[in-house]
């Protein structure tokens, strides 16, 4: 399988490259659905040229980057971060698979499926060739490519994640916690993928999650003891190379307060722009604990399934993040060829599709018409920005419905009958 | 009581001037300026000595001078723009709207909390919405505004700069104003402001500076100095009926008829340098080098009773004709905003060096407001098409909504060349309550400073002397060589993207309505089970199962 994943990363250089030296590069760089003031190219240059300058990079408004240093030396990384992030996947998700099949031979052994849902059972046929479906999900993606040319960090971070799930995967706890400790030192939010790494591991242990059992605490900690002394580890090292803790309220402190009200595909620019300053921090709060609080409930419902509790997390955090961009939504989209199993149990696949292409087809029309031709007001791009986060959440809890469904159909049986013997209709009670 | 009088008319030695300086402008505009200046002499540097003798020196501005720590200050209100090109040089410059420049002393220690409450003090004074000047306009420039009197403390901290462009002047500005001279508007060369007249010009600015100098060559006494300067233009074809021919009463539509009694010297000047024609005659000239020019004056005493001729009224009658070559201004500055789009733009100073053969370094100042976020590392500096790079750059970024953005420059110009100075930002989309009620008017972005030190053609005069005039000793010149020149580029106007001022509440239940879709979805799939979907049995059978349960009896199924 080396050949066509070298295959495809090399069209997807191409194409990156030829994009890269065209006139295109500046416009996309300066879009806002592919930039947000976290991650923009400029705004690292910028903090660079602070720096030339003898003045604090975190002394303005415009730098919000973790250790500069840092992406100044990984700059050339950035362009190359694609290719990590979709090698990463790829060997993450060719892992999976074998896991899968492995539990399912041992499931089928075991008798444990009922006689009629053998056709919901997955051959290595149908599975050979999902890594490579979901590298090429991630290279070809527009919006990664968008992403990449625009030389957006996000484009970093999404390789950190990759490579935290593909040693996740991989079963090194050490590697992971740094890795998960690295991605949310440059974002907070990945903090709530600390859980389904949790579960994974236990999981994989064969330690039962009980919280009354002393072998489940006695992992737990020493993860969340990896984890957090990386993240203390970290923080220290860019405290000593920028010589003062400037960055904390400047990058974090940002993050959480959304004090800059730029547009961007997310729900919190227009929403706290057109706020009462009344309600201001209540709102705050209420939106940033929603990105979080749905970990646990998930974690419970889906404690045996870790991996699918990642795509889940990702795409929450994506969806509700304070900037998202189009690089965040391209890193869960990648995901979706290892779920091409559910696609007889999606209900709403087709209108999701329709809503998103129409979306990210509208994104730039109505932006032009509001800044540049200004014919139109700033209602019409949030209707687009409203409506691309309903998309996004309809297709994330419809692959949910359909992951929970094939999941009972695997244990109470495929054709299910009533009382009286006619055809069942399942519904969620 | 007449004891005490006498006491203490000998004790003070308060001293009042005034001048009125008319210039005939190229264009056939004509350029009014007046100054009055206050010497008040107090020994104000000694702590702990209250002062309670206000003789010609205004009551209010001398409570403020004790209350803030005040060193200097300086504050202008300005209508209208400076065009250098068509009018040269004024003799004080200000940028349109309102300027507040003070210097405090170093004994503060709050200075922000000074400078909060000197803004509103002043406002009240001054009747002009100087409350509005906050932090997050307010900058401390590292170099341009030097002090102007006495001291050589440097430490900028101690420095507070702050313009509103937006400001308007009119006569409730005027009126308090003229109250602060100590003959009002009774008597002397103040009878000649009348507001309908002085609103009605091209330019008027009127400003109040105030700092200590020395009184003599050897600084052995000092002094508070206050000026007050109002400059006005008035236009050929608006006030002057398109003819260039000027007099006193068709500018001010009022003539003098007594200087003021308080004043020590009542001077008029007309500048004569272009020979224009000029009655009544005076046998009393003077020359001056003034902006690096050799100017003569003719100067009209109003303190001899000889000035008022038998009328005992003194009306100027000014004309000429003809287009005398202008000298043309040696520094010059222009400044606009380029970029279409509410999303970025660029900001363009372009500064002219008219000089012949010498080249001279001037100092930018600019103050962008924080909602225009600059990115300094467009910053490019160009002289006649090639990289200049600025010798000394202090750059302070904001920090959104609490300080704007402060950039001072130090570039050297080229002889006879044109610098271009670019830097591009991005439009800020703010909170719906932080627009001003007519949003979609824009935002006012202040005038650049451009400070330098001009090579003169002619030899300044360095050397002090009571009899100067007054606007020859506005600005100290330390050397002969060169004379201090500041010039005011444009104010810009800049749109901003605004969100749509109807909508809070839609806004909110839309939002909250997709998070709730989001909340809903998942709190199905996480708390529900798959069921098969048995059907409910009809009403009648649902009523007897019921009657059934009650009675003990097994259910229908």
């Amino acid at each position: 399988m080396a050949a066509p994943l070298t295959l495809l990363l090399i069209v997807a250089v191409t194409i990156r490259a030829v994009l890269f030296r065209s006139s295109w590069a500046e416009l996309i760089s300066e879009r806002v659905e592919v930039v947000s003031p976290l991650n923009a190219w400029k705004r690292v240059v910028e903090g660079l040229a602070l720096l030339d300058l003898g003045v604090s990079p975190y002394s303005g408004d415009v730098f919000h980057e973790v250790s500069l240093s840092l992406i100044h030396f990984l700059f050339k990384s950035i362009l190359g971060s694609d290719g990590i992030t979709a090698v990463a996947l790829y060997l993450s998700i060719q892992t999976y698979n074998k896991n899968v099949f492995r539990k399912q031979k041992y499931a089928l052994e075991s008798d444990r499926y009922p006689a009629d849902c053998l056709e919901l059972l997955r051959s290595p046929k149908e599975m050979f060739y999902i890594p490579l479906k979901v590298a090429m999900f991630y290279l070809l993606n527009p919006f990664t490519i968008l992403s990449c040319v625009a030389k957006s960090t996000c484009g970093l971070n999404n390789a950190i994640i990759a490579l935290f799930i593909l040693c996740t995967l991989k079963g090194s706890a050490l590697l992971s916690g740094i890795l998960l400790a690295l991605a949310t030192y440059q974002s907070i939010y990945p903090l709530t993928l600390f859980a389904p790494a949790l579960l994974f591991f236990l999981q994989r242990l064969y330690i039962p999650v009980n919280l009354r059992r002393s072998s489940f605490w006695f992992f737990t900690l020493q993860y969340a003891f990896i984890y957090v002394g990386s993240l203390v580890v970290i923080t220290g090292l860019s405290f000593f190379l920028l010589g003062s803790w400037d960055f904390i309220p400047s990058v974090y402190g940002f993050i959480f307060s959304v004090p800059d009200l730029t547009p961007n595909i997310g729900l919190f620019w227009y929403f706290f722009a057109e706020m009462f300053e009344h309600f201001r921090l209540f709102f705050i709060c209420v939106f940033q604990i929603n990105v979080f609080f749905y970990t646990i409930p998930l974690s419970i419902k889906l404690k045996e399934h870790p991996v699918f509790l990642i795509f889940m997390q990702i795409a929450i955090i994506s969806i509700f993040k304070s900037y998202p961009t189009v690089g965040d939504v391209a890193l869960y989209m990648a995901f979706l060829p290892a779920w091409s199993h559910l696609y007889r149990f999606l209900r709403n696949i087709f209108l999701v599709s329709c809503v998103l292409l129409a979306c990210s087809a509208l994104f730039p029309v109505l932006w032009h018409l509001w800044i540049y031709a200004g014919s139109a007001n700033s209602n019409f791009y949030y209707a687009i920005t409203l409506l691309f986060n309903f998309g996004q959440i309809l297709l994330v809890s419809d692959y949910f419905y359909a992951y929970l469904r094939r999941e009972h159909h695997l244990t109470h049986g495929l054709y299910l009958k009533k009382k009286d013997g006619t055809e069942a209709t399942l519904v969620l009670k | 009581m007449i004891l005490w009088i006498q006491q203490s008319k000998a004790a003070a030695r308060d001293e009042f001037q005034e001048e009125l300086v008319i210039r005939p402008l190229h264009s056939g505009d004509i350029y009014a300026s007046f100054q009055f200046r206050t010497l008040w002499d107090t020994d104000f540097l000694q702590e702990g000595q209250k002062v309670s003798h206000y003789r010609l020196f205004p009551k209010s501005l001398g409570q403020v001078l004790s209350k803030f720590s005040v060193r200097e200050l300086h504050i202008s209100f300005t209508q209208g723009f400076w065009r250098t090109m068509q009018w040269g040089q004024p003799f004080i410059p200000s940028p349109p709207g309102a300027e507040l420049w003070v210097w405090f002393h170093d004994t503060v220690s709050d200075v922000d909390g000074n400078w909060k409450e000197l803004t509103n003090v002043l406002s009240g004074i001054f009747c002009a919405s100087l409350n509005f000047i906050d932090l997050t306009n307010t900058v401390q420039p590292s170099a341009s505004f030097k002090p102007l009197g006495l001291g050589n403390a440097t430490d900028h901290r101690f420095l507070r700069y702050a313009t509103l462009p937006r400001e308007i002047v009119c006569t409730e500005n005027l009126t308090p104003w003229k109250k602060l001279l100590p003959c009002g508007s009774k008597a002397g060369l103040a009878v000649l402001m009348k507001s309908e007249k002085l609103f009605h010009s091209s330019f008027h600015s009127q400003a109040v500076h105030i700092r200590p100098i020395c009184q003599d060559e050897q600084c052995s006494s000092k002094a508070w100095e206050l000026r007050q300067t109002l400059n006005v233009v008035f236009d050929l074809h608006t006030s002057g009926q398109g003819k260039k021919e000027w007099s006193l009463f068709k500018m001010f539509s009022r003539t003098l008829t007594e200087a003021c009694p308080l004043a020590s010297s009542s001077k008029v000047y007309v500048d004569i340098t272009d020979n224009p024609e000029l009655s009544p005659a005076t046998p009393l000239l003077g020359q001056a080098v003034v902006l690096g020019d050799r100017r003569t004056y003719s100067v009209y005493d109003l303190s001899r009773a000889e000035t008022f001729g038998q009328l005992r009224s003194f009306n100027l009658l000014l004309r000429w004709k003809g287009d005398s070559d202008m000298l043309r201004p040696l520094l010059h500055a222009e400044r606009y905003v380029a970029g279409f789009g509410l999303q970025t733009g660029e900001i363009h100073t372009v500064i002219y060096n008219n000089h012949p053969y010498r080249a001279f370094p001037v100092l930018l100042m600019d103050s962008v407001p924080w909602y225009l976020q600059l990115y300094i590392h467009t910053l490019t500096v160009t002289s006649k098409s090639r990289d200049n790079k600025p010798s000394y750059i202090h750059y302070q970024p904001a920090k959104d909504r609490h300080r704007p953005h402060l950039l001072e420059m130090l570039i050297q110009l080229p002889p006879h060349s044109m610098t271009e100075v670019t830097v591009q930002f991005e439009r800020a989309l703010l909170k719906w309550t932080e627009y001003t009620p007519d949003p979609n008017h824009g935002f006012y972005v202040g005038s650049s400073v451009v400070s330098a030190l001009v090579p003169s053609m002619v030899a300044m005069r360095t050397n002090f002397t009571q009899d100067q005039p007054l606007f020859s000793s506005f600005v100290p010149v330390k050397e002969e060589s060169s004379y201090f020149v500041r010039v005011y580029t444009e104010p810009l106007l800049v749109n901003l993207p605004t969100p749509d001022f109807s909508m809070p509440y839609n806004v909110i239940c839309l939002t909250c309505t997709v998070v709730a879709v989001g909340y809903g979805s998942f709190y199905n799939l996480l708390t529900r089970t798959f069921q098969v979907d048995e059907p409910s049995p009809p009403l009648s059978k649902r009523l007897a199962n019921l009657i059934r349960r009650m009675r003990g009896v097994p259910l229908l199924t």
